[in-house]
């Protein structure tokens, strides 16, 4: 490793133009004649839309048009789709309801687009939006999950009866009763998963531009993942076909999973661009985004957990109800199934697992993938009933994990997954050693004396990431290949350009990217630019989700680069005349190995171009490209302990210990990979803590603001002590398993076990605000 | 309308804007300083953090015209020609930055909060102080850390400057 290369903590590339104010996001984008957009939504829950009167509106000044959702139909624009089949155990597909990105007959949740106003500015287009006069027909609402299931519930969409979209199981329910009926301990617990608003600082944003003369558009826009934009864009909502649609993700605030899905708003603001001549500019405002970016979490479940007479998991059986809102967001049928239910093995060796999962319309903003999705369920999940099955096997919660850890790989887990790598007992040692778990009792006597309740829980976390092996996903019902591609471009100077699949919205991209190349070409860091988020720019992508910018994204680069390398060693030993097998490059030099003959690389690459003087039949140039599939998912895992300090007068938690210790596989940038870290896990202490999503029971989102959700603020975190223990991934040629998600997924049971701990009750709702902890205090002293 | 005149970043500028205009927005697409961000409706996430007359102030919260005379700082003006603030290099050097959105806000109260402390800080007031600004990124662990680093460069270079003086 050199001092930029592979492993070291190189301060980021991309910095300088953040920290001067030289970042470029959607809403900092300016077109000639650009105007400006607001969304009527819609105010109700559930009402049929019985009138449109756009007159008034239309006459307002600075108006540029009004347009509604029946001229988008006529238009021919297609409905949002979801792009992952799931089939119900008997066998028919999962009911998907019709979501025009313009409401036409029907709003089915607070927020629903139903209008498009545009205008000079954006004082005037809401100005105008105000002036939009739809009558509609209220309807009685559902916002809970289990509420939609009953029988005589409001029906969200006609095409899914009872609200069911798709009753799915995995596993061997014969197995799993027959262990829950032999065993010695069953630990019983109902958990929920409380719903989560993503909230990347960054508010949603499109830009369409229609070009009349060339009959093309481009979308600025605030995705994670461009490339699937367009595609689906074109494939799916009939917008333009892709030769003919540019989409252009800039610098990204955030996403955290919220920025993944195609949303109405972009492709109505591309159709509005060709509707009224002018560019067409829409950014949300918070609220906007509290009510319509995809929400996260949001599930109710049973869990049985059996255990023989020493204490080892003989079973597990789970029944979950997903509520995934009033419309399936792209990936929304995936998330609570296979990135859920295949994780419920955990990290412990369990022979028997069955789950059934329910998924259910409400009239809610859609769900769908939020920092760890499915996962973090999973995990929640799993990792209370563990400290549940321990403190009623009254045994230490940390022996009982580990006597059921899987030792062994590969490991076939019962719900389709097979871990390749993992050294369990490695992490939960380095977290218990850094936290001083053995010194607890003391720290929970000398805090009580302050009047204190001490509580202390852990959690070890699995996820499946690096996502993920196309043919595996296909047969899974996902209606993409989630491969990852790049280009690798060196120019005749020797510098050098590579064009990734992969997005950045703040995972340092253009840092750790360019680490890869200078650790292999020896070449300056400075020399290396990474392209990436424009699909004119980029061959092709699938974007950044699930951890696979590191596993998947930089494993294309990988192939790419030893292809550039393969080319730049023929043409060095054409020059040098010498064995293609003894030349070696490094330092920015392409030597011979054993002599004293060289060739700077910037001459390498300058003789590709001019082609004077190369090996005979090569093609001129030095550009290679490569597509990487992998072959599995990588297991990311590891150990979180919480430590926790209840003021019993007031309810209110401090997190006064909170460790990780995490195996990510190798790791390319240590300062980027803890800072992934930090943030997933303020996340997750968000979750347990402080973050509710609250519906009243006519479907108004009353925590739609920053002074109603609340948001993890400085104050309310400790600083972390975090380390890594790491077993390298043997699926990808870098052994990278990937860790944007891990902080999210590990610390929301730690916390709460933690807090059941100081409080010795066996459950609290997440987030254990003041008021639910206080509130849990006087209900055990009755 | 209203005319509205000020200094920001060290050049006097003017222009016409609607009554309603909040001092971001001028600063935004009047200027185009677009450093300063936007980030809620409700002036809770301190995205669009700015110096008015040497005071941290959320550019949300004023009407362009209410500035009007004022002296602004910006994040684009921050830095002096092409050194970094010690603020700035501190963020780079400790990773107190992701996706980069919050990232002027947070400078700039930062700045406004090492020099209303000149005595030092401490992780705890950094933490309670930054009340006023979100960051959905980096959980503030490398942000409170920047922060207390520039702190001690910053006094560390003023000490140095009192014993030139002196």
């Amino acid at each position: 490793m050199g001092i930029e290369g592979v492993g070291a903590r190189v301060a980021r590339k991309e910095d300088k133009r953040f920290i001067t104010g030289g970042g470029r996001y959607v809403d900092d984008m300016v077109v000639p004649g650009m105007k400006h957009a607001v969304f009527v939504r819609s105010p109700h829950a559930h009402a049929q839309i019985k009138k449109i009167d756009v007159k008034k509106a239309q006459a307002m000044p600075g108006v540029v048009g009004v347009l509604t959702g029946k001229e988008l139909k006529a238009d021919g624009i297609g409905n949002l789709i979801c792009g992952w089949m799931i089939h119900s155990k008997d066998g028919s597909p999962m009911k998907m309801g019709a979501w025009s990105p313009l409401a036409v007959d029907k709003v089915r949740y607070v927020g629903d687009a139903v209008v498009i106003v545009v205008a000079d500015t954006k004082g005037q287009a809401r100005d105008a939006a105000e002036a939009v006069e739809i009558t509609y027909k209220e309807l009685k609402a559902v916002v809970e999950a289990t509420k939609a299931l009953q029988a005589g519930a409001p029906q969200v969409h006609a095409e899914a009866e009872n609200n069911l979209i798709f009753d799915w199981e995995i596993g061997d329910a014969k197995a799993t009763d027959a262990a829950i009926k032999a065993a010695a301990h069953v630990t019983r617990m109902k958990i929920v998963n409380n719903r989560l608003v993503p909230n990347a600082m960054e508010p949603r944003a499109a830009l369409g531009h229609y070009d009349k003369a060339e009959d093309h558009y481009t979308c600025w826009t605030t995705s994670q993942n461009p490339h699937v934009a367009r595609l689906v864009m074109s494939a799916f909502y009939n917008v333009a076909p892709e030769n003919k649609l540019r989409v252009i993700a800039p610098d990204v605030g955030g996403g955290f999973g919220s920025k993944i899905y195609i949303y109405p708003e972009e492709i109505v603001c591309l159709w509005a661009s060709k509707k009224t001549g002018v560019p067409v500019k829409w950014v949300a405002d918070r609220t906007e985004s509290f009510l319509t970016d995809a929400h996260g979490r949001d599930h109710v479940s049973t869990v049985e957990m059996a255990f023989d007479k020493n204490n080892r998991i003989t079973g597990l059986k789970v029944d979950t109800i997903a509520n995934l809102g009033a419309y399936m967001s792209l990936f929304s049928s995936c998330v609570p199934t296979y990135l859920y239910a295949t994780l419920l093995s955990g990290q412990y060796d369990i022979p028997a697992i069955h789950a059934n999962v329910r998924t259910v319309y409400t009239n809610t903003a859609p769900v769908d993938a939020y920092r760890g999705a499915g996962r973090p369920e999973a995990t929640y999940l799993l990792e209370r009933t563990m400290e549940t099955a321990a403190r009623e096997l009254r045994v230490s919660p940390a022996e009982l994990r580990r006597k059921n850890f899987i030792t062994s790989f590969p490991h076939q887990t019962p719900v389709i997954l097979a871990y390749d790598a993992g050294d369990y007992a490695a992490s939960l040692d380095a977290a218990m050693k850094a936290s001083d778990y053995a010194g607890f009792a003391s720290r929970k006597a000398e805090a009580a004396r302050r009047g204190k309740l001490r509580g202390i829980g852990m959690s070890n976390y699995i996820e499946a990431c690096g996502l993920a092996p196309s043919s595996a996903v296909g047969s899974l019902g996902a209606g993409v290949g989630l491969w990852e591609s790049a280009e690798v471009r060196v120019n005749a100077v020797g510098t050098i350009e590579v064009l990734t699949g992969s997005h950045s919205h703040g995972q340092g991209h253009e840092t750790t990217f360019a680490q890869l190349v200078t650790e292999r070409f020896g070449v300056p860091i400075d020399s290396v630019s990474i392209v990436h988020g424009d699909t004119d720019k980029v061959q092709m992508g699938m974007g950044t989700y699930g951890s696979r910018s590191g596993a998947v994204g930089m494993s294309a680069i990988v192939k790419a680069l030893d292809k550039v390398e393969a080319k730049a060693k023929k043409i060095a030993a054409h020059l040098l005349e010498a064995d293609e097998g003894d030349i070696v490059i490094e330092n920015g030099e392409v030597k011979v190995a054993g002599t004293d003959k060289s060739l700077p690389w910037f001459q390498v690459a300058l003789a590709s171009y001019t082609a004077h003087n190369l090996p005979a039949g090569m093609e001129p140039g030095l550009k290679e490209t490569a597509f990487y599939d992998p072959s599995n998912f990588t297991f990311p895992a590891g150990c979180y302990i919480c430590e926790v300090e209840i003021d019993p007068e007031t309810g209110t938690t401090e997190i006064v210990q909170f460790v990780a210790a995490d195996d990510f596989g190798n790791i390319i940038n240590p300062m980027i990979v803890e800072g992934q870290v930090h943030g997933g896990i303020a996340q997750g202490i968000g979750q347990a803590l402080l973050e509710g999503t609250h519906y009243d029971a006519s479907g108004q989102l009353l925590t739609a603001s920053y002074m109603d959700y609340t948001m993890p603020r400085a104050g309310d975190l400790p600083s972390f002590k975090i380390s890594t223990s790491n077993t390298p991934c043997p699926g990808n040629p870098l052994g990278i398993k990937g860790c944007g998600e891990a902080g999210a997924i590990g610390s929301p049971p730690a916390v709460i076990n933690a807090i059941t701990d100081a409080l010795g009750i066996v459950d609290i709702a997440m987030p254990a605000s003041p008021s639910t902890v206080w509130a849990a205090i006087q209900a055990a002293k009755h | 309308m209203s005319d509205v005149s000020l200094t920001v970043n060290g050049r006097r500028v003017s222009g016409n804007a609607e009554d309603r205009t909040l001092l971001v927005h001028f600063l935004r697409e009047h200027l185009g300083l677009t450093g300063t961000h936007v980030g809620c409706d409700t002036s809770q996430c301190g995205a669009c953090v700015v110096h008015v007359d040497g005071r941290a102030v959320k550019s949300c919260s004023m009407l362009a015209v209410q500035a009007s005379g004022s002296t602004v700082v910006t994040i684009e003006g921050l830095s002096n020609g092409t050194e970094l603030h010690p603020v700035q290099a501190a963020f780079k050097e400790h990773h107190g930055l992701q996706c980069g959105f919050c990232t002027p806000g947070m400078i700039m109260t930062a700045t406004d909060m090492i020099s209303r402390h000149p005595e030092g800080l401490d992780e705890a007031t950094v933490r309670a102080e930054l009340e006023g600004n979100i960051c959905r990124c980096t959980g503030y662990h490398n942000i409170v850390k920047a922060i207390l680093a520039a702190s001690q460069t910053m006094s560390k270079g003023a000490k140095g400057k009192a014993k030139q003086a002196a």
